[in-house]
């Protein structure tokens, strides 16, 4: 396999090398602010909600629902064409923020808004990085 | 702040297919010719925006422009916001010549998207997600923008055949356009069965990639006088700016529409049912239908319903895009917003022809870039 036919690989920064670092151990990680008490994803240098930087990393319990999603008949880009029809969803976690993953081990047409899920990690090709993804909480 | 200011000219160039165009022949024709239709040289241009080309990225495309037309302006500046840059560089001229730092400005976009990005069109657009939140994922952008679909199909029961009646009407405005892009007539039923995309979005759901130009002229208000046109004022305006990422919006519900158009319209001192026609940025069929009730133009549910009733069409009770829009006019990059502003101008100079709102004091334009991220509103008034 060439280079440009894998996923897109996420690149950790300063920002979010403890999130991917935490997803390979298998955890999914997320901050939130000492200050205001909310919870935040994507990680980043402060609190977008109080600009403080009083942060704290905490291990979500992997549980939430599909707040919205897609089904993706034309991927964007080749890496992904042959997992069509897959999903794309928005998901609620139940600590209080919200991200965006496919939802796996499920058929498309079963997905609903507000179905519970809980996070996995899946393993790619070509990248010893974990990805965070859901499936239905059965 | 003084008077308002005016729309001095307009132009757009051919849409679709042409692949002679290159960025800068579309911005010299588009630019040059709003130049003209505002009975103006390129010498009297104090101003200059532009926004930005994928076919062939600038670090200073303003700086590029200018030195290829030969015009050195007081004030040049460069926009890159997506589909909402349009709307944006009217309100940054709007801002300089009510400030009384340029006299005219003009505001330029265009790109030969579709013969110059061919086959990588989807994937050049898929770079516009986040490269660690959203990328792995394989997210589209008619996947982003599906998920506030899916949720308004869920809550405020948004159907299927309102979407498609969306652009069934617009392609039958397309049809009376000259310079359209699609003007094959397409049913109901073509929209339901065209392929399917990301779900609830069908191809027929999504805009056009085309290759294409528009520029507007923005003149202070006492240059009016001296027009070879009719002058159209801008009455209001207003942004709104939530979020980035689809991930991040803090609501799939409502958006920066919500207080763009309310900005623009207290500005101007109207109410919704003073509007007479609406071009709203249309990228998706669905994205009408939600920015318009986010907007306060209908109630939670009511746009759809409104569409397939028929109050969007040129003769009904709200026109909406009467040129056909992102969806069958045209869509290439900036200019798309910029064809909503440039058709919104047109009908209130009644030059639309058989597209001709009828009476058309008062329009109303809003642009949108990113994911619902940014949007720019503008009511604009017949003098
Ligand atoms: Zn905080």
């Amino acid at each position: 396999m060439t280079q440009a036919e894998l996923k897109p690989i996420p690149v950790p920064d300063s920002d979010s090398k403890p999130y991917w670092e935490a997803a390979n151990r298998g955890v999914f990680s997320f901050q939130r602010c000492r200050d205001c008490g909310r919870a935040q994803f994507y990680s980043r240098s402060l609190c977008s909600h109080c600009q403080s930087k009083n942060l704290n990393w905490e291990s979500s319990k992997g549980t939430g629902k599909v707040a919205s999603f897609s089904v993706v008949y034309r991927a964007p880009t080749a890496p992904f064409a042959g997992d069509v029809p897959y999903v794309v969803a928005l998901i609620d976690m139940d600590e209080g923020f919200r991200f965006m993953c496919n939802v796996l081990n499920c058929d498309p047409a079963s997905v609903t808004i507000g179905m519970p899920v809980r996070v996995l990690f899946e393993e790619r090709a070509g990248s010893p990085q974990k990805i965070p993804q859901v499936e239905p909480l059965k | 702040m003084g008077k308002k200011a005016i729309i001095s000219g307009v132009y757009d160039t051919k849409v679709g297919a042409l692949p002679e165009s290159t960025c800068m022949s579309l911005h010299t024709e588009a630019g040059l010719g709003a130049v003209a239709d505002a009975g103006l040289k390129i010498s009297d241009i104090d101003g200059l925006l532009t926004a930005y080309s994928f076919t062939s990225p600038q670090l200073m495309l303003g700086g590029v422009f200018a030195e290829y037309v030969g015009m050195q302006p007081k004030v040049s500046a460069s926009i890159s916001m997506g589909g909402v840059t349009a709307g944006l560089m009217v309100h940054h001229a709007e801002s300089l010549v009510r400030a009384g730092i340029c006299r005219h400005v003009l505001c330029i976009t265009g790109d030969n998207r579709m013969t110059g990005l061919g086959e990588r069109v989807q994937a050049v657009m898929a770079d516009v997600g986040h490269p660690q939140y959203e990328q792995p994922y394989g997210m589209s952008v008619p996947t982003a923008f599906a998920q506030a679909a899916q949720l308004y199909m869920h809550k405020f029961g948004l159907k299927h055949e309102h979407m498609a009646a969306v652009a069934v009407n617009q392609r039958a405005n397309a049809a009376k356009h000259p310079n359209a892009h699609m003007k094959k007539p397409i049913t109901m039923d073509d929209v339901a069965h065209s392929k399917m995309i990301a779900s609830p979005l069908r191809m027929l759901d999504c805009c056009l990639v085309s290759d294409g130009g528009a520029a507007v002229v923005v003149s202070a208000a006492d240059t009016a006088r001296d027009l070879p046109r009719r002058g159209v004022e801008i009455l209001g305006m207003g942004e709104g700016h939530t979020h980035e990422h689809i991930f991040m919006a803090p609501s799939l519900e409502d958006f920066g529409c919500k207080d763009s158009a309310a900005k623009a319209l207290g500005e101007a001192g109207l109410r919704h049912a003073d509007v007479d026609c609406a071009h709203i940025y249309d990228c998706f069929t669905s994205t009408l239908l939600i920015c318009m009730e986010s907007m306060g133009f209908y109630e939670r549910g009511q746009a759809g319903v409104a569409a397939l009733a028929g109050e969007f069409a040129i003769g009904g009770k709200r026109p909406v895009n009467t040129n056909g829009g992102l969806l069958s006019y045209g869509s290439s990059g900036a200019a798309g917003g910029m064809f909503h502003v440039v058709e919104a101008v047109r009908q209130l100079r009644g030059e639309c022809g058989e597209r001709q709102v009828r009476d058309a004091e008062v329009a109303f334009a809003h642009t949108l870039g990113g994911i619902f991220s940014g949007h720019c509103s503008m009511v604009l008034g017949r003098m």
